[in-house]
């Protein structure tokens, strides 16, 4: 749905993009992480044919972004990093606006619009000017106009930045649903703990360049190493300490437990608890330590640091 | 196909209409506007009956009546300035309150947010700027003061409206290219001083009272408009309003896109003169054509329009009226003219066409260039007249230099006009200045490589050959 082959954007001197390759399937959503600057809003606007690549290509939705630039309009929606609100507007007039820009019938935009303003909760402040909202109303109205042409293919920056925990919320609850419709999705965020929420893959993005992309498990793997887990015992066993599986190494030890670096969990954890048990062990729990996407991203960060 | 094109206009409509609403919204602009169509006309209407008063106590009717007219294009005209207030932030103020990224990623096309612009910006002003004129016709009427008679209404309506067109166009066209609010406002100047003098313009005008001449001054503008609206059009770019964002004078990037563009790919004089010389020539070669022709009709436009006036004037009389010819024209008395004196005069004279076809898409300097021809055949046309042998006269009179000379003015004025269809033409990959740059450069590649040297040799020729023979065999 999205793809993109060594896409670069360079303005003068400056490299604002540079060979950024990727996918995104229908019912995916990727998520773009990077500093401040880093290429994700110029990457946005080229899948949007506002910015002409100055190397390699990209199709969205079927369509090149060079060649077939009206065609990509219609099919995507964009919620830009600066809503673009007009604020004498109100919230119904600003989405008759749009809706009549994608020559949405009169009657499924009046629906559309009235099930939108619902569906975020401003459906009573619709008739009053767009100047009087807060910063979240006016985040959620950007991104009903967003969705209001419903397009297969959704670019957000940002979607819940100014936006409290439940609204926030919602607008998850509304990208995982466009998600189950098969909608390609690419979100721009500094938010981690959303991305990790909603997103099927992440890429990391810095001076332009991709630094690695993948789901997070894959992400998790490749910058933070093996999995790491986790052996909580009942407090007292004297036993002694089995044989580990293959695969299992013994990172470290308190006195409730041990943490192991595991290469396959799903092989090697059952023999772990069997060894563990037969050595008269009374096993509390075996949990994987929790690595945040914060801790990947940091991780890649450092490794830029360190080169 | 029809459906497609009420589509199309449809949408400029719809960004047109949201922008008028939100026009109208604000106090800023709706207070001036009301202001303008109410209080304005009565002061004018107060200053035609005073003026009324005091041109009959001292018997110069003439005078007042034409300050009605005069105070009538005033009227309409001081409400269409508002436009320049909306046009000027149409693109930059909403690239600065972020609305307009919405607006570039939607399907719309360039041209109809172009022109939706366009019409939001003069609608508002012409209809206030209307209603003004209504009023200050209806206060006349009221006290007593005859109304200006219907073709001065026509060409005051005509004037304003399309006055109207060509300050929003202009101030769209900066808008476009501006990095912000500010920066287009201090560009509005390119717009209010050529604005004050073409109105100090249509006053004399309208005193003057000379019918024709105005509705010329209403075509011209009118050139103008559409000049610069297809400018506007052509070098809209998405990513270039979205991508600049800041103003800084790169002198050095000028010097090195102007330099690079003058040069080519040329590594010596020759190669310069071989290969981008003769690129230059030919890609200039059709308007060059196309000027020498019109530059011929000229020339048998002016010989025509003096047989057609001065026949069965007195011979004597007209050998007087060649006396008084301007100097610099081609009549047969060059001896007290020196060499730098004639490459000078005519340097000047391209440099004026040059500067005049800069600042008006072409239009004025190709006029310049069809006038300076006219009179080549003026002259003629007088000799002729007056008796003389115009074949002698141009065999050695003006052939001789004329090679060298003519050919040089053709290819100026046809640079002129090169350079202003390079401005409308849409470029992709090419900002309005690095377009204006690089054709600027092509043109000086001309004129330093023909332009020049050609007028050197016609003032050579001129000043040591045309005499002589005009003195051996002009007669």
């Amino acid at each position: 749905m999205i793809q993109t082959e060594d896409l670069s954007k360079q303005f003068g001197d400056f490299v604002a993009v540079d060979g950024v390759t990727l996918e995104v399937q229908p019912g995916e959503v990727l998520a773009l992480l990077g500093q401040n600057g880093a290429g994700k809003t110029t990457t946005v606007r080229m899948l949007t044919s506002v910015l002409r690549p100055t190397r390699g290509w990209a199709r969205v939705a079927g369509h090149d972004v060079v060649a077939e630039p009206a065609k990509i309009r219609s099919l995507v929606g964009v919620l830009t990093e600066q809503h673009g609100l007009y604020l004498r507007m109100n919230a119904e007039e600003y989405l008759d606006f749009y809706g009549k820009i994608y020559r949405l019938g009169s009657d499924i935009r009046r629906k559309r619009i009235a099930d939108l303003l619902e569906y975020f909760g401003i459906a009573e402040f619709a008739r009053r000017p767009i100047g009087q909202y807060s910063k979240g109303m006016r985040q959620k109205l950007a991104i009903a106009r967003t969705l209001l042409h419903e397009p297969p293919v959704l670019l957000l920056d940002e979607p819940t930045s100014a936006m409290d925990p439940e609204s926030a919320r919602l607008v998850r609850k509304a990208i995982a649903g466009l998600r189950s419709e098969q909608r390609a999705i690419i979100i721009c965020t500094h938010n981690l703990v959303e991305a990790e929420l909603l997103a099927d893959k992440i890429a990391i993005i810095y001076r332009g360049r991709i630094l690695i992309q993948g789901t997070t498990a894959e992400l998790r793997r490749s910058l933070l190493g093996l999995p790491e887990y986790d052996l909580h015992l009942r407090p007292g066993w004297q036993g002694n300490f089995p044989d580990l599986p293959p695969g299992v190494t013994l990172v470290a030890q308190s006195p409730t437990g041990f943490r192991f670096r595991i290469e396959d969990p799903v092989s090697s954890n059952p023999p772990l608890l069997r060894a563990f048990l037969n050595a008269g062990a009374e096993v509390v729990a075996l949990q994987e330590v929790p690595h945040t996407l914060e801790e990947i991203y940091l991780a890649a960060m450092a490794r830029v640091d360190h080169a | 196909m029809l459906k497609r094109q009420r589509q199309a206009l449809e949408m400029v409509l719809l960004v047109g209409g949201r922008e008028l609403r939100d026009q109208l919204r604000d106090w800023r602009i709706v207070i001036p506007m009301i202001i303008l169509t109410l209080v304005l006309p009565f002061l004018a209407n107060a200053g035609a009956a005073a003026a009324m008063n005091f041109a009959s106590k001292y018997g110069a009717p003439l005078i007042a009546e034409r300050l009605v007219p005069f105070l009538l294009l005033v009227v309409g005209f001081f409400p269409v300035t508002v436009s320049l207030v909306i046009a000027l932030e149409a693109f930059v103020g909403e690239k600065e309150r972020g609305t307009i990224e919405p607006l570039l990623t939607s399907p719309l096309e360039d041209w109809q947010i172009y022109m939706g612009k366009l019409l939001a910006g003069t609608v508002a002003p012409l209809v206030t700027s209307y209603l003004g004129i209504g009023v200050y016709l209806l206060g006349l009427v009221w006290q007593g003061i005859p109304i200006p008679d219907p073709t001065r209404m026509a060409q005051t309506l005509t004037l304003t409206t399309v006055q109207a067109f060509l300050m929003v166009s202009a101030s769209i066209l900066i808008s476009t290219q501006s990095t912000s609010v500010r920066a287009a406002n201090l560009m509005s100047s390119f717009i209010v001083i050529p604005m004050a003098l073409l109105i100090q313009g249509e006053a004399v005008m309208l005193f003057w009272g000379n019918d024709q001449v105005l509705w010329l001054a209403v075509i011209g503008v009118c050139v103008l408009t559409v000049l610069l609206a297809r400018v506007g059009i052509s070098h809209f770019q998405r990513e270039a309003l979205l991508g600049r964002e800041i103003d800084i004078l790169n002198l050095r990037w000028v010097g090195q896109t102007f330099w690079s563009a003058f040069k080519g790919q040329a590594r010596s004089v020759g190669e310069w003169y071989r290969i981008e010389v003769r690129a230059a020539l030919r890609r200039q070669m059709p308007i060059i054509v196309i000027m020498a022709l019109l530059g011929l009709l000229s020339i048998a436009g002016g010989y025509w329009l003096l047989q057609a006036n001065l026949k069965g004037v007195a011979p004597d009389a007209l050998q007087e009226l060649s006396g008084v010819l301007p100097v610099g024209v081609n009549v047969p008395s060059l001896d007290n003219f020196s060499f730098l004196y004639i490459f000078g005069h005519n340097l000047r004279a391209v440099v004026v066409i040059f500067l005049a076809g800069l600042f008006s898409f072409g239009t004025l300097g190709t006029l310049l260039y069809f006038l300076n021809l006219a009179v080549v055949g003026a002259v003629l046309s007088l000799i002729d007249l007056a008796g003389g042998s115009i074949w002698k006269v141009a065999v050695f009179g003006i052939v001789p230099h004329g090679v060298f000379e003519i050919p040089a003015l053709v290819l100026s004025a046809a640079s002129v006009l090169y350079l202003a269809l390079m401005l409308v033409t849409p470029r992709s990959n090419r900002s309005l200045g690095e377009s204006a740059i690089e054709t600027l450069a092509e043109c000086t590649r001309l004129f330093v490589g023909v332009i020049v040297p050609l007028f050197l040799l016609a003032a050579a020729v001129e000043t040591w050959v045309t005499p002589v023979l005009l003195s051996r065999f002009g007669g």
